[in-house]
């Protein structure tokens, strides 16, 4: 492993070439070979080692290495968080929250960001080559959890040489790994921000990944899951899967007041199945645009590790002792945030998180955005999401010893 | 378009700006709570409002201050100031709390707008090693004279509420608060009574004290 000379900054830093035989190759850089000494553990019982990880890094590093915030990205968003994304051609997923001057502020801040494990954006997942068959792991990829993912960030940032990071920040899946990095490593992170997300996936949105799944695995372009290996997409599954997703990102007074029962182009219904309906034609370009960036195996994946994640089922069922250190309490500053009209993640999971970082009387903050915008509120121009993002980042910087910087909302 | 945060009707002061030696920003009844916290102690603020008293504390002692507060608008001013602040109900969310979590609770001016005061009472000194409750006193003599001049509830400036939109649900004298420190195994270590112009009056919860004082800050224990 090459180490870390900090010419980091927004340029690229110098990685290593990669296998010429990865698929995934996109040419997304930098990416970086993880585990190479050693095997790096997963959840299933089977090892990774010498896999690639790909990332974006924004600010620069300071002198001792104590302002790194870490991003989490969310089911399906990726490692381009502002300046463009390369595979969509795109603005990146948080231009609105990251940036210069901006409540993460990347003057102040050196940001990071990888693509998670399992996914389809330079980071290994099903689309890779598999050593032992010389062909694309397809559904043999082996089912990796919200911890495992956490455990390569966690070697990224080492690869970094940042021990200890000043905030990891991710809302939905990103606020599980957000929750996984205080619990499986509670002395490598100062403070901690959960958006929008839960200590485990309800049975409800179970449900709901489900049906993702089997839409895609109904399609017969699937195959079983070998798609890549026989040139074929499963196109048509994957788009209604992310249909399905997307209407639970959304609440109803926002769709609502989006579309109404407003008709697409047209004076009046056709009678027939055609997108008569802006929501319908809406959600249609929502799933033709995804299948152009996503990979279908990921989504398999990907879900299954959020279905999988149970932060109190690893600590006896018991919360609050996810938030224990040595039978101290964690010494991370939380703020949770939840937003009132999102139902996928509501504000009494987030309460829940709350309650039982209490229970170790652990510093933590709890703030319900109000808003109509469902649970995808964390991507948009909310204000309120905004000062509280500052407010606490601020004030935990003061805490660092890092210098505090008054912030204007825009 | 993005608009900038307004404080609340009510929050005068930013809680993020440093006191300045000899500048009293905050009021006498907290700068009274205030004296009697330990630097750098481990400090919970139930009902703490837009922070003033939490921000003096943090400022000024360096205490390990948290927050809670059932107001979003007040949740999110603090926040934004960099406090711990949480959005939650004393009456149902204390017993979240582990014993001895805390060397101070304090609930300022709160107590009597509970459902349950006794049940909250026990909890304040369950969380911490020390609780510090301010109240108003229903004892005072101008409240008294008011009830049996005029022979309606009393309306004063600190209780500036009619009976019928009061959020003051359970208001009570020194002596009542005494009697019930007494009954639920509560010890007072120390009484400072205030008068309408928040000067302190003395130390005591005797009769006295129940006549004169306009409010009472108690220093309270677990026997």
């Amino acid at each position: 492993m090459e180490s870390l000379t900090p010419t980091l900054g927004t340029s690229p830093m110098a990685i290593e070439p990669l296998a010429p035989e990865s698929i995934a190759d996109h040419g997304h850089q930098p990416r970086v070979r993880l585990a190479t000494d050693r095997p790096m553990p997963l959840d299933c019982g089977v090892t990774l080692s010498d896999f690639p990880v790909a990332y974006q890094t924004y600010g620069s590093l300071n002198a001792d290495r104590s302002n790194a915030i870490l991003l989490c990205h969310a089911l399906t968003g990726d490692q381009y968080v502002i300046g463009g994304n390369p595979v969509t051609g795109k603005p990146g997923w948080w231009e609105i929250m990251v940036g210069p001057g901006r409540p993460i502020d990347t003057d102040r801040f050196f940001v990071i960001c990888s693509n998670v494990l399992g996914g389809c954006m330079g980071t290994i997942g099903p689309m890779d080559i598999d050593p032992a068959t010389g062909r694309p792991y397809g559904i043999h990829f082996p089912v990796i959890t919200i911890g495992d993912m956490v455990r390569a960030q966690k070697l990224l940032v080492e690869h970094l040489g940042i021990e200890r990071l000043f905030c990891v920040i991710g809302g939905s899946m990103g606020g599980m790994q957000a929750l996984q990095w205080v619990t499986s490593y509670p002395e490598s992170v100062f403070a901690a921000m959960p958006i929008a997300t839960a200590p485990r996936h309800s049975a409800q949105n179970i449900a709901f990944g489900e049906v993702g799944r089997q839409a895609i695995m109904a399609d017969p372009e699937w195959c079983g899951g070998d798609y890549v290996s026989l040139g074929r997409r499963p196109e048509a599954g994957l788009a209604v899967a992310r249909m399905a997703a997307h209407v639970t990102y959304l609440s109803e007074t926002a769709l609502h007041r989006k579309f109404g029962r407003n008709l697409q182009d047209r004076p009046a219904f056709t009678y027939g199945f055609d997108a008569d309906f802006q929501v319908e034609s809406y959600l249609r370009y929502q799933g033709s645009a995804f299948v152009d960036r996503f990979d279908a195996n990921s989504y398999l994946y990907i879900t299954r590790a959020m279905d999988y994640f149970d932060l109190a089922a690893e600590h006896g069922g018991v919360l609050s002792r996810a938030f224990l250190h040595k039978g101290q309490t964690t010494p991370v500053r939380f703020c949770v945030i939840s937003f009132s009209s999102d139902w996928l993640f509501p504000t009494t999971v987030s309460r829940e998180i709350v309650h039982a970082l209490n229970a170790v009387a652990a510093n933590v903050s709890f703030v319900e955005v109000t808003t109509d915008k469902g649970h995808d509120a964390f991507l948009l121009d909310e204000p309120e999401l905004h000062q509280v993002m500052h407010g606490f980042l601020d004030g935990c910087a003061a805490h660092r010893g890092l210098p505090r910087r008054r912030w204007a909302p825009r | 378009m993005t608009q900038r945060w307004e404080p609340t009707p009510g929050a005068v002061r930013d809680p993020a700006r440093p006191a300045r030696s000899g500048e009293s920003l905050i009021r006498a009844d907290l700068k009274l709570i205030a004296d009697m916290i330990e630097p750098g102690a481990r400090v919970l603020d139930v009902g703490c409002g837009d922070g003033t008293l939490l921000a003096h504390l943090v400022h000024t002692k360096g205490v390990d201050g948290r927050g809670l507060e059932l107001s979003m608008d007040g949740v999110k001013f603090c926040v934004n100031h960099g406090l711990s602040v949480i959005q939650g109900d004393a009456d149902t969310d204390l017993k979240d709390y582990p014993s001895d979590a805390f060397d101070y609770v304090i609930l300022s001016q709160t107590l009597q707008a509970m459902r349950a005061p006794r049940d909250v009472l026990l909890d304040l000194v369950r969380i911490g090693r020390r609780a510090v409750v301010s109240l108003p006193n229903f004892g005072n003599w101008r409240i008294r004279l008011w009830l049996l001049a005029m022979g309606r509830m009393p309306v004063t400036q600190r209780l500036g509420y009619q009976w019928w939109n009061t959020p003051n649900i359970h208001l009570c004298t020194i002596t009542d608060f005494v009697t019930l420190c007494r009954e639920v195994g509560i010890r007072i270590e120390d009484t400072v009574i205030l008068d309408r112009s928040d000067r302190i009056r003395g130390h005591g919860a005797g009769a006295v004290s129940n006549l004169i004082a306009e409010q009472a800050v108690f220093m309270l224990r677990r026997c």
